[in-house]
This record gives structure tokens, sequence and C-alpha cells, in this order.
């Protein structure tokens, strides 16, 4: 891979600046070309209304600029458009296939990265990708230590936050000693989203985090012979609190909505959410007390990017690339960002954005209970995939049976 | 009489249709199963939660049919000809309508410690001013899921009661019995059991099945850790690696296995039943005390089945137009219809898609059955066992044995994800449905009619659409209502068929479920609901106003 990008920076530094501008542009408009007219079938978690009207929104944003529909094929789980995928290349499908744009990270991108399943590299050849802030968010090119490649397109970021409701919690506890020593003191007021649930999973990383005697070990492939030794002290974390946990440990939330629901039916005093103004857009939509509040824990959390992937069978992918592309325009990012909307956080480098730009952005009131970003702290890269692969099937066996 | 020729061929070609779907269906599963050295078996067997979840498959399913037929005969035995009767007749057609997505969630938001139930008698009754800990849905012993399977089994297996009831002659057989002096509960047992429960069988051998495998149900009320084994099939079927799906075959076969297991065992008890009963009848007993007792569990249980699903629904409907809720308030702050609004377009939408594909395969089923009566009753037909059999296959074989297999078929064949493959598989489960509910009242009208028409110079055709098919217009729209609201309620084969690009009212309904919402939840469940609803209220209202001035055809009752 190495060698290629080398071979293919030589080449490119052969040519004339403008005259790779102006090949760049003609390999553009004739993408757009193709792309119009499509509908490009966009398979995406659906659990989330917010996230439904942002994507049927982005629906029209596509229309009127470029001519092309979005139809957001409504997800109970990413792996559902990587398994159809995967039927298709059984079945024979090699084009035309049903799945043009998947919302993915994680395992689910290394999966299809290691089956040959997508399509690109193309990422890097978008026009807005100038824009997005890979040096300031090493995330967006690299997804669960990953490198993406080009094969994904970064179009939010997100970082585990904790949510609590003020009126009946006024000090939330701010480290991993201190969550447990108050699960165990309040039983029954905390749980967390059932692995293999996404949240539930980054919440165990983030036990490992902060227990494991040296963190760092995650960013490399699991090694077999020292695993069990190093994460024993996160299943003594686990161990001590699951009594105390909401019903015993005995049952789980489903994912974020459903745990979301639970601090919002008050069966829980503090949640965790993947996004750090989801609080304060559930308080606009008046469906969390507005007495909700988020908090990190020291040390930071962990925090990752969301791409948007192409299969490599996929029957429009010129208008995927135009949604690809969109998603990473200005306005669009400052609309994911707006907490009234979704609260997402951008990928974009806002010091490289010009002044119109820039001002949608500057414009945000991010919300009342959303984190300024200094006061969100650090971001925790991603483990490696196989950490998290790992984790939760070892979750399933202790906890997720039961006795 | 030349123009009968196709006629003679519907009951083969609609056999055909149930049967050949479903054994390519169990093909294209067991073959997966059995790939690469079983490779798939051996992952399931690795499954550190397979016991329980087998446990769990058997448990509900022979405890949801258990419970609802005893509760079925109690409403018969006891209520028969009462007041109490007659009402529940008339709540049985919106209650077999609601799909059972729908009522999963009805029951799900009722019984929750921050359910409706805790906040209706919180703080004052309870002290409760944060929700209990307790763990009431998705518990380990599955018994939420029981109680929303039986809630809404009973209805299938009453309406059934009901069907076969005029050819067990009860009225008669009870006046013997009880005029010989023993009681309601007794009488019922030894003379009109035995008759009734021959035409029960297969009904319930469908609910046995149903109950064994029901995915939507179990993802939404059924324990977590680990779910029931249908919905860890469905689970694995969208697991990302490519041993998933192997690992799902295995998974389906052994599903199939328990269910043949379930149902051999079933028949036995019958076995075993049957000498009981008879040394029962011959020792006479006469047992009037049991009568109050039968009569107040049956009106108990009635109420609680009924009560739970109309219960949950007005929850559901509650919480579509809530704004903030929060325990324990026993009705929301403020009611506002900004759910309904930002959810119309597709709610509109979804609801279109859903209603064209019940319409189209609703329409197909009911041509099809017609076909078949009208053949059998101009042939002189009887349908054999094997036939009977046929007809119940698609709803004996778990739906997770041989669904994944037929949308392999049909991604091979390039009609996955299309409309009308989607309307070829509802039709599959349409079918049967819209033939029991038609047939009884089909084959008990009176010859004598066609033979006078005959005799006044009508062709066969003419007696069919100017008498037959007119005076058998009220059981013609109750058998359509029927086959909307199963097509309505099609999760699985919606999804697996539809390739997550046909969305219905059901599809989306479940998975928001996952998500929580549950104002949206409440506006697609309500939806789902209203629906099939309608079209029993057609199926009351048409009738009545085309033979208005019929005297003869008046709605009686």
């Amino acid at each position: 891979m190495l060698r290629r990008h080398f071979l293919l920076a030589s080449a490119l530094a052969a040519l004339t600046a403008s005259g790779h501008m102006a090949w760049a542009q003609d390999a553009w408009d004739q993408t757009l070309a193709e792309a119009k007219g499509q509908t490009v079938y966009w398979h995406a978690w659906g659990g989330d209304p917010k996230i439904n009207d942002f994507i049927a929104w982005v629906g029209e944003q596509a229309m009127a600029r470029h001519g092309v529909a979005i139809e957001h094929v409504k997800l109970a789980s990413t792996a559902d458009a990587v398994s159809r995928v995967l039927a298709e290349r059984e079945a024979g499908t090699t084009s035309g296939g049903a799945v043009d744009l998947i919302w993915i990270n994680g395992e689910n991108f290394a999966a299809m990265k290691a089956e040959g399943l997508l399509f690109g590299p193309f990422a890097e050849s978008l026009p807005n990708w100038p824009l997005v802030d890979v040096a300031g968010k090493p995330a967006v090119v690299t997804d669960f230590t990953l490198p993406t490649e080009g094969y994904e397109s970064p179009w939010a970021m997100a970082q585990l936050v904790f949510e609590y409701d003020s009126a009946r919690l006024p000090e939330p506890p701010r480290s991993l000693a201190a969550l447990r020593d108050w699960i165990i003191a309040h039983p029954g007021r905390f749980t967390y989203p059932q692995p293999p649930d996404y949240l539930g999973t980054t919440f165990l990383k983030q036990v490992a985090y902060g227990t494991l005697a040296d963190p760092s070990v995650m960013q490399k492939p699991l090694d077999e012979a020292t695993y069990q030794a190093t994460v024993a002290p996160m299943w003594d974390w686990l161990d001590a609190v699951t009594p105390a946990l909401w019903r015993g440990g005995k049952a789980y939330p489903a994912n974020e909505p459903a745990l979301g629901q639970l601090l919002a039916d008050a069966e829980v005093d503090i949640g965790l959410a993947f996004n750090p103004g989801r609080a304060s857009a559930e308080i606009a939509a008046g469906t969390l007390a507005d007495t909700t509040r988020t908090f990190t824990l020291e040390g930071g959390t962990i925090g990752n990017a969301s791409f948007v992937a192409i299969p490599f069978n996929a029957a429009h992918k010129a208008g995927a690339q135009v949604v690809a592309n969109l998603l990473l325009d200005p306005e669009v990012q400052a609309r994911a960002q707006d907490p009234n909307v979704l609260g997402f956080q951008t990928v974009l480098n806002l010091s490289s954005l010009d002044d119109t730009a820039r001002a949608r952005f500057d414009a945000l009131d991010l919300g009342i209970a959303t984190l300024s970003p200094d006061q969100l702290g650090p971001v925790l890269l991603e483990p490696h995939a196989s950490w998290m692969v790992r984790l939760s099937q070892d979750w399933i066996e202790r906890y997720g049976v039961a006795q | 009489m030349t123009g009968t020729g196709p006629l003679r061929w519907a009951p083969g070609l609609t056999l055909c249709l149930l049967a050949v779907p479903v054994a390519a269906g169990l093909i294209g599963t067991l073959v997966p199963a059995f790939a690469q050295d079983a490779a798939g078996f051996r992952a399931l067997l690795d499954w550190p939660g397979l016991p329980r979840a087998v446990a769990l498959s058997v448990g509900t399913g022979l405890g949801a049919t258990l419970i609802s037929l005893v509760i079925t005969l109690l409403l018969v035995a006891s209520l028969w000809g009462s007041r109490v009767f007659a009402v529940i007749q008339q709540l049985l057609a919106p209650l077999l309508a609601v799909p059972h997505a729908a009522a999963a969630l009805g029951l799900a938001f009722l019984i929750a410690p921050s359910g409706w139930l805790a906040r209706l008698v919180s703080p004052w009754a309870t002290g409760w001013t944060q929700p209990p800990d307790l763990l009431i849905l998705n518990d380990p012993l599955g018994l939420s899921l029981l109680l929303g399977l039986v809630s809404k089994e009973v209805p299938f297996l009453f309406l059934m009661a009901l069907a076969a009831l005029p050819q067990t002659d009860m009225a008669r057989r009870l006046n013997v019995a009880q005029s010989l002096g023993a009681g309601r509960t007794a009488s019922f047992a030894i003379a009109v059991f035995p008759s009734l429960y021959r035409q029960l069988r297969l009904p319930l051998y469908a609910v046995l099945a149903y109950s064994m495998t029901a995915v939507d149900m179990a993802i939404i009320l059924g324990p977590t850790r680990p779910t029931s084994l249908s919905a860890q099939v469905v689970i694995w079927m969208a697991d990302p690696n490519l041993t998933g799906r192997s690992t799902a075959a295995a998974g389906a076969v052994l599903q199939l296995v328990l269910v043949l297991g379930a149902l051999a065992l079933w028949a036995g008890a019958e076995r075993l039943g049957k000498p009981v009963l008879t040394r029962i009848a011959f020792a006479g007993p006469r047992a009037h005390g049991l009568d109050p007792a039968a009569r107040l569990l049956a009106i108990i249980a009635g109420l609680l089945c009924a009560g739970a699903l109309i219960l949950g629904l007005a929850g559901l409907a509650l919480w579509s137009f809530a704004g903030l809720w929060q325990f324990p308030d026993a009705v929301p702050a403020n009611l506002t219809l900004a759910t309904w609004t930002r959810a119309a377009p597709d709610l509109v939408l979804t609801g279109g898609v859903t209603l064209g594909i019940a319409a189209l395969a609703t329409l197909m089923s009911l041509a099809l059955v017609l076909a078949c009566l009208e053949a059998e009753h101009r042939f002189a037909l009887t349908p054999g066992a094997g036939a009977i059999w046929v007809l119940y296959l698609p709803l004996l074989v778990p739906q997770v044995a041989f669904l994944p297999g037929l949308q392999l078929a049909a991604l091979r064949s390039g009609a996955e994800g299309t409309v009308l493959a989607v309307v070829a598989a509802h039709l599959i489960f349409v079918l049967p449905y819209v033939f029991l509910s038609l047939a009884p009242a089909w084959r008990a009208w009176d010859g004598r009619i066609a033979v006078a028409g005959l005799a006044l110079g009508a062709t066969p055709d003419r007696v069919f659409w100017r008498l037959r098919l007119p005076m058998l217009l009220r059981p013609v729209l109750t058998a359509t209502a029927v086959g909307l609201a199963v097509s309505i309620g099609q999760y699985l084969p919606t999804l697996l068929i539809g390739g997550g690009r046909i969305e219905t009212l059901t599809t989306e309904a479940v998975a928001l479920s996952s998500g929580g919402n549950r104002r949206l939840i409440g506006a697609y469940a309500l939806l789902q609901m209203v629906l099939p609803a309608l079209g029993f209220a057609l199926a009351l209202l048409l009738p009545a106003l085309v033979f208005r001035n019929r005297r003869g055809m008046a709605v009686s009752g």
C-alpha cells in the first residue's frame, strides 16, 4: 500500500498543479454527470428519528444540488448491510447490488475491507477532502487502528460522554474508581447497553482504559499469550459493580436510545452516549429534563469517527460518491453539529474554512448540556478491532448468559 | 361446463404455491448448515447460550400453547350462550387484527417498571417516586414473552373454536349431559371437548410452532441473556463474519428439529390424555362445584388477555401524542401533535406500501381460495388429510427455518427486494388464514339454492357470481380483513425477502423498538393496528350497506 501511495504521489507531483486540478475537476464533473438521476440506497442505522430526519434533509440537498435522490434503508444494525453485500457476492451479484452507501466503522469496516467487499479508494479524491482535519483528528483516517486508505469517507466525530440529571445527582463521579464506588453505593441506578452493542462495547473499552496496567497494548492486535492476565483488572472492576447494576445485571438495555429512555424515565441516574450533543438535542426535543448535564472522565474518554463506505458491487457508485462529498460540505457539517438537529462533532478543520462557512459554526449554540471542546478533555484512540470483538465475546460468556 | 377446465386445477396449484416455497426454502437452509464439515453446527454448539435458548424456545412454546388452550376452553365451556360471550365475540375481530409486534410493544409499555401500570398506581399507592428496580420486561424466564404470546394466541384459538362449534352440536350435547345431572364444565369436557378438540388440533399445532419461533415478539419482550433461539438465528444472519450465516443455518435446523419434537410430544400427550378422558367419562363425575370457579377463572383470564392488549394499545396511542412524560405522572404533562406531524410523510409512504402489499397478497389469496372452494363444490372434491396438512405447512414450519433459504433463492433469481417478491412471500402466510376463515361459511351454504338456480337455467358461473358470492359477501369480506391483517403483521418475510428495501409499518416498528423512542413507536404501532381494524370495520359495514333493502340478508344479532 505504501509503495502504491508513493508511486501515486510521484506521479501526481510530475503533473503541474493546475493540470492536476483540471484533471480532478474533469473527473469529478464526470462523476456528477453520471450521478444525476441516480437513487442512492443509503443503508444506515434507523433507530433514531433525529438521525433519520437529518438523512432525509441530506436527501433534499442532494436532490436540489446534484439531482441525486437518497433512499434511507433503515437498519436495526449496520451488520445487516454487511451481510447483505456478503450474501450478494455469494449469490454472484457483482454489479447492480442493493447497497450503495453504508454508514459504517470499526469491525464492520474491518470485515468488509478484509473480504474485499469495498469500492475504492475514493475518499481522498473527493473535492471536499482538503477541508477534513486529518492532522487534528487522526481518527478520520484511522478506524479502530486500521488505516482507512480512502475506502471510507468520514462524516462525523463522536466521543463517549456520561449523562446525568443534575436535579437528582448534583455531583457525578468523574473517575472510573469513583464511578465504581458510586454504583455500589447506589444499587440499581446505573447500567450500560448489552454488548455486542456498539455503545456497550465502547463502555467495556473505556473500563479497560481505566483499569489495565498499560492501556497502550490495546493499540496492537491482542496477544493471546498475555490476554487473560492483561484484562483481569477490567473483569475485577465489572465483577465488583455487576450485582449493583440496574436489574442486578440480569437484563441490560439494548442500545444508546434504550439507555437514554431509562435516563428519561428516571430508571437510572447516569447514562452514556457516544455523542456529546445528544443530551442537549434530547432536551431541545422535549424528551429529557432540562436539568440533564454531561461529563467525561479524568484522563479522557474514547472517541472515533463515523464513516460512509461504498460496496464493491454498488449499483450507483457515482451517486454514492456525490453523497459522501456532500456530507463533507461545511453547510451540511454545521447542520449536523447543531444540537437541535444532531449535535454530532464536525470532521472539518474549522481554520481551513472560508469566512461564511466558519460563521455557520460560530453561530451555533451548542446547547445547555454540551461540553465545549476543551471541557470534553482528551480523546482516547479506539483499540485495535480484535480487542472489541474479543471483549464483547468474553463479556457474553461471563455476563451475557444467565447462570 | 366446458369453461371449468382451469378451475379443476385450482386446488393443486394452490397447494403447490404453499408447498414448493416451503420445501425450496428448507433445502436452501439445510445446505449451508451442513456445508464445510458442518462448521455451522460446531459454532452453534460452542455458543454458551445454547442450552438456555433451547429451553426458552421449548418452554415458552409449550407453555403459551397449553395456557392459550386452557383459557380458550374455559371461555367456551363456561361462557357459551351468555351475554359476556357475545361481548367477547364482538371484541374478537379487532383483537385478532392487532399485529404481534404492536401487541408486544403495547404490553412492554404497560408492564415495564416505568410503564403505565406502575405510573397509574404511583406514588400514591406504592410510594414509588422512581421506577422500581424490578426485572419484569425481558425477564430470564420469558414470562413477559409468555404473557404476550398468550394474549395474541387466545383470540386466534377462540376464533378457530367458534368456527368448529357448529359441527360439535354443542347445544344439544350440553343439554343431554346436563339433564343427566352433570355440571356444565363436566358436561363440556365429556360431551363436547372430544369433537371440538379434533378440529382444534391443527390450529393448536400452528400456535405451538409459532410460539416456539416468534421473532418479533421475542425481540421486544423476550429475555436478552441469551435471547430465544429463533431471535438469535436472526442475529446470526446479520453477523458481519462469514461464519454467522452457517451458524444461523445450523440454528434454524435445530429450531426445526425442536418444533418437530415438541409437536411429537404434544401428539404423544394427546394419546395419553385420550384414555384418561374416557375413564373420567365412565366415572360420570358431576362436579357442580367446579362451575363457579371455572366461570370466574374464564372471566379473569379473558379480561387479562383482552385488557393487556387494549390497555397496551391505549398506552401506545397516548405516547404518540405525549410531550414530556416523566415518571410517575399517570398522563403526559402536555399533549402534542409533534410526533405525528414529523412522522407524517414517512407514515403515509410506509402505510401505503404496507397496504398495497397487503391488498395484493390478500386479493390473490382470495381468488385462489374461492377457486378452490368452488372447484370443491362443483367437482364434489373432498380435501384429504394431506391437503389440510399442506395448508397448515407454512404455519407449522418455523419461519426462520425456511425463509433464509427462500431469501437466497430470491437473490439468485434477482427477485429479492422487489415488491412482487414480498407479495409472493406474504401470500404463503396469508392464503392459509384466508382459507381457514372462509371455508366453514362457504361449505355451510345451502346447496339447494344452487340446485334451484341451475334448475331455472343458470350456468354454474352465474350461480357463483349472482347467488353464492353475494350471499356470502360477509364471510368473504371477513376473510379479506383477516388476510389484510395477517399481511400487515408479517415481519420476517418482509425483512428477508424485501432485502431491507421494502419497508412496512411492521418492519419499521420492530426496527424502532430497538431505539426506545416510545412516541414514534407509538405512532407506528397505532397505525399498524388501525389499518387492519379498518378492514374489519369495512367487513361489517359494507354488507349492511349493500343489503340495506334485502331483509333476508340483514345483519342479525
